[in-house]
């Protein structure tokens, strides 16, 4: 199968080790992907505020390229690409007179025959749980995770099509490949104040906050999210709410593809784990005194 | 020759005012074997209909058009007055000029030129009508009802008692249905079990009443007056005449604590040979043969058969099919609760504190698994704080069902009167969209709930249940105070949603009968018909046909009763004559007809010569069950079948009438 990959600004910027770990993990794994050519902005949050022409019209140009250059699937990582991608797709496949319009201002055709998948999606249904399972060299056995969903990977349901939207448990089932325990805490689909991190830093602490130190509570060494925003409303804030409600978490978050590079047995530094705020030495000794 | 006359209405000004009638008689008086052409002001009214009569009389007519109202209103009264003249009912034909002209046009002269046309189709078909005779169906006069929850044992009681004989068929072992497994009942608060347990023993008792627990029906065919059934009954491995109901077997038998009491909705645990419950009604035992030693470890085990004194139990019974005939049915059904597995943020499954409705009701009942003490399941602890969440699955199109289910509003106010009565100085917290609290008494004791027994009513929707240091977090909105609430609670009970029994679908399909998207059984009319189901002689109640609450199931019960007595006072069911028929010289047996009948109308009927040979096979009609639908008509290739009283040359001539 022919896979495009669709990174989006994140995974080109403050998300680098996302996309560092994820193509690392794919090379691993002997699974090719290509970036789709000349790739424009999904129109995340912005575009779908403003106008609803220009929020479809630009994740479908991304689309109408790679649909044009052969792709069978699309790949994108990012939570809130995956879901702009998803949400045109959804409406031209329904709409045709807007399809019309779209298609005639991006003088591009566009079938909509394609599959798209957001991370966990891709891990699961094309990758598949045998391949994953066979890679893993480094179990993790005795590391607590817990999964962050966060919204947009599963909501809204009719257009996402993707696991149980108020139960989703596809993260916790990759965490299980690695050996490592998925954490149940009841935090794991609420919101983490997304965009509010700019303009209201103090809602995003409260509502931060709360996923954080329940996924303590609950005996977690290390979050898991597959998705941009999240991860650094988590990681970036995390001193500030220490500071804030004068309690130490401490708990490092890593993307989905990092733990599963960590228990392929690759190199902490070539998954770029180094780049996060809060630093994951202690889960790094962690898991080399229990692979011990 | 035809001698026709035309009769048209002015109906007042109803008419008058927007159709020129006198432009519509002259019309009609030039029309070629129209001998007659009269207009009054209400040809209704008793001087109205004996000028009909007289003109028929006078002019020896062979046929009536009155171009009038529709014939839903009048057609009956006109054809009565012809038959008194010694004219075939059928003869008479309506030209509807009110609602479908002068109701609904304002021009009055297209508006008189479309009655015209209206006028001249129904001369044309009245030209050609042939008298018709309605059918007699002969009428077995003994009830099927199936279902014994409170609307099919009202039903039943009620034919019973009217001296009908009744089978009454419920596929658990004991009647009873939903309402037993309620404890109090609002608005009045009187036990269920009291008021159920003795209409079940009058059922068992009724010297007119057959009863089989733990039956199905296995098929049905045949019509109104003459339905064959096909019973199951399933092997219940006890011989119900000889046992007491004494408990000796469920005593001694090994496999207690291991199966969860479906009557107790999983809260309790049940043997393999059990009563659901208590009062069952017949107070005999059922041996769950999925359960039973004796059947998964090879028959070993019979420690029941060695206890029961009067040995009635048998291991080797078999499943019986019994075979009845009855002249009606009633389907009562019943409901389900929706499953709530769509809310996964709910936790119902994952919480054990987190419970259905009916669950809580078992929790309040006395004769429940905590015999009437409000404990929660995780941990046997009384709850002191409880928040009920309304409408789940319920009005919720994204995820549920579209429809109200009527009952939550009422026992989620009747669970928290009842909790702060058994439990003082508690508190329940109640989340709902609306309150609907319509019918006698309701609206009170829903403000009673809120002013005397002190629950919280919360206008909104919970979002989130989660679990949190052995409370059960109840996140959700209180939309008239615009704000986020946050309850810790000890419990949680989701009133969730009614729908139609489990398999109700295929005992409709069998039935031949209709039922709704949601698959409620649908009413002949939801408003004048509301017990009659789309087919005759099968009747509907209770909570089979939507969500209603006990008093509306009884009142239910009682129509259908009615309905069947007063179809069975007569000696013979009479149809309508215009049915399909068909023409055996033509017909060529391909039997496309009975593929598209709705009915099951049609059957193979073979012709035989005087040596009893067969010379030809065709399509034949039954006319208990034809309902005159005309979709056979279309079907048919060699143009054979024809509905009575509506055939094709009586359309094409209609037609005609209106080329210039």
């Amino acid at each position: 199968m022919k896979l495009a990959y669709y990174p989006g600004c994140s995974l080109k910027g403050t998300s680098f080790e996302y996309e560092v770990s994820l193509l690392k993990i794919l090379e691993a794994m002997g699974i090719e992907v290509k970036e789709i050519p000349d790739w424009n902005c999904c129109g995340a949050s912005a575009a779908h505020s403003i106008n609803h022409n220009l929020a479809i019209a630009l994740p479908a140009r991304n689309l109408a390229i790679a649909e044009k250059d052969g792709f069978e699937s699309v790949l994108a990582p990012c939570a809130a690409c995956s879901n702009r991608l998803k949400n045109a797709d959804y409406e031209l496949k329904r709409d045709d007179i807007l399809k019309k319009k779209i298609t005639n201002s991006l003088e591009m055709p566009y079938d909509s025959e394609m599959s798209i998948n957001n991370m966990l999606e891709f891990l699961i249904g094309v990758v598949g749980k045998e391949k994953i399972k066979s890679m893993v060299k480094k179990p993790l056995a005795g590391l607590k995770v817990a999964s962050y969903y966060g919204c947009l990977l599963v909501r809204p349901p009719k257009v996402m099509q993707f696991d149980d939207p108020e139960n989703p448990v596809t993260m916790d089932e990759l965490v299980s490949l690695t050996g490592a325990e998925p954490v149940d805490y009841s935090y794991k689909t609420e919101c983490c104040g997304a965009i509010n991190s700019l303009s209201k830093p103090d809602v995003v602490m409260a509502l931060t906050g709360k996923v954080l130190y329940d996924a303590k509570n609950h005996g977690a060494d290390v979050v898991v999210v597959a998705c941009p925003l999240c991860h650094s409303n988590l990681d970036v804030r995390q001193k500030e709410i220490e500071r804030k409600y004068e309690e130490k978490i401490g708990l490092p978050i890593l993307f989905i593809t990092e733990l599963l590079g960590l228990s392929f047995g690759i190199n902490p530094k070539d998954l770029a784990i180094d780049g996060h705020m809060v630093a994951a030495d202690r889960v790094l000794k962690k898991i080399e005194e229990l692979s011990k | 020759m035809s001698r026709i006359g035309v009769f048209v209405c002015w109906c007042g000004s109803n008419i008058a005012s927007t159709v020129d009638v006198e432009k519509v008689r002259e019309e009609a008086a030039k029309i070629p074997g129209v001998v007659s052409a009269v207009d009054y002001k209400y040809m209704c009214s008793d001087p109205g209909q004996n000028s009909l009569r007289n003109v028929i009389k006078e002019k020896n007519l062979t046929g009536v058009v009155l171009a009038a109202c529709s014939p839903h209103m009048h057609e009956n009264t006109f054809r009565k007055a012809a038959v008194k003249e010694g004219l075939n009912p059928y003869f008479v034909e309506i030209a509807n000029i009110r609602e479908q002209v002068s109701w609904v046009h304002e021009d009055k002269e297209r508006a008189t030129a479309k009655a015209v046309d209206l006028m001249k189709m129904m001369v044309e078909k009245v030209k050609r009508d042939k008298p018709i005779e309605d059918v007699r169906v002969p009428l077995n006069k003994k009830a099927l009802v199936i279902g014994g929850g409170i609307s099919g044992i009202q039903a039943a009681l009620d034919i019973a008692n009217g001296g009908v004989e009744v089978i009454l068929v419920e596929k658990e072992p004991s009647i009873g249905g939903r309402m037993i497994q309620l404890d109090e009942t609002f608005p009045t608060l009187d036990c269920s079990s009291c008021i159920m347990t003795p209409k079940m023993v009058e059922v068992n008792q009724h010297p007119n009443i057959k009863l089989y627990t733990y039956s199905e029906i296995e098929d049905v065919s045949g019509y109104i007056g003459n339905f064959k059934v096909k019973i199951k009954k399933k092997a219940r491995s006890v011989v119900e005449k000889d046992c007491t109901g004494c408990g000796e077997c469920w005593n001694a038998c090994p496999m207690h604590k291991n199966v969860k009491s479906e009557f107790n909705i999983n809260l309790s645990e049940r043997t393999a040979i059990y009563v659901p419950f208590p009062q069952a009604v017949p107070l005999v035992p059922v041996l769950d043969r999925s359960v039973c030693l004796h059947f998964k470890k090879g028959g070993k085990c019979q420690k029941c058969f060695d206890a029961c004194g009067p040995k009635c139990i048998d291991f080797s019974m078999q499943d019986e099919i019994i075979e009845e005939t009855v002249g009606a049915i009633v389907a009562a059904t019943g409901y389900d609760l929706m499953e709530t597995s769509m809310y996964g943020e709910y936790g119902y499954g994952k919480y054990k504190d987190v419970v259905s409705g009916l669950q809580f009701e078992r929790l309040l009942s006395a004769s429940g698994p905590t015999e009437g003490v409000i404990k929660r399941p995780s941990d046997g602890k009384t709850p002191q704080t409880i928040v009920f969440v309304q409408c789940v699955g319920s009005r919720d199109p994204e995820k549920g069902v579209p429809y109200c289910s009527k009952v939550c509003c009422m026992y989620t106010a009747k669970h928290a009167k009842l909790f702060a009565h058994k439990v003082h100085g508690s508190q329940s917290y109640v989340f709902y969209i609306d309150i609907r609290a319509t019918s006698k008494g309701y609206e009170e004791f829903v403000r009673g709930t809120m002013e005397q027994d002190g629950a919280v009513y919360l206008r909104g929707r919970v979002s989130k249940i989660y679990e949190d240091n052995g409370k059960l977090i109840v996140k959700g909105a209180d939309t008239l105070s615009g704000n986020q609430v946050e309850i810790a609670a000890d419990m949680v009970v989701l009133a969730t949603g009614v729908i139609p029994k489990k398999g109700s679908d295929k005992l409709a399909q069998m039935l031949g009968i209709s039922y709704d998207k949601y698959g409620f059984l649908t009413e002949s009319h939801p408003k004048l018909r509301p017990a009659e189901s789309s087919t005759a002689g099968i009747f509907l109640a209770g909570m089979a046909q939507g969500p209603r609450d006990i008093p509306e199931s009884v009142v239910s019960g009682s129509a259908a009763a009615s309905k069947i007595l007063g179809l069975f006072s007569k000696s013979e069911y009479e149809v309508e004559g215009t049915i399909s028929s068909v023409n055996e010289a033509t017909c060529v047996a391909c039997f496309y007809c009975q593929r598209v009948c709705a009915y099951n109308a049609i059957s193979r009927k073979e012709i035989k010569d005087r040596n009893g040979n067969v010379v030809k096979v065709v399509a034949n009609v039954n006319p208990g069950l034809c309902t005159g639908c005309g979709a056979c008509v279309n079907a048919c290739f060699s143009k054979s079948i024809d509905v009575k009283g509506f055939m094709d040359d009586q359309i094409y001539a209609e037609i005609k009438s209106l080329a210039v």
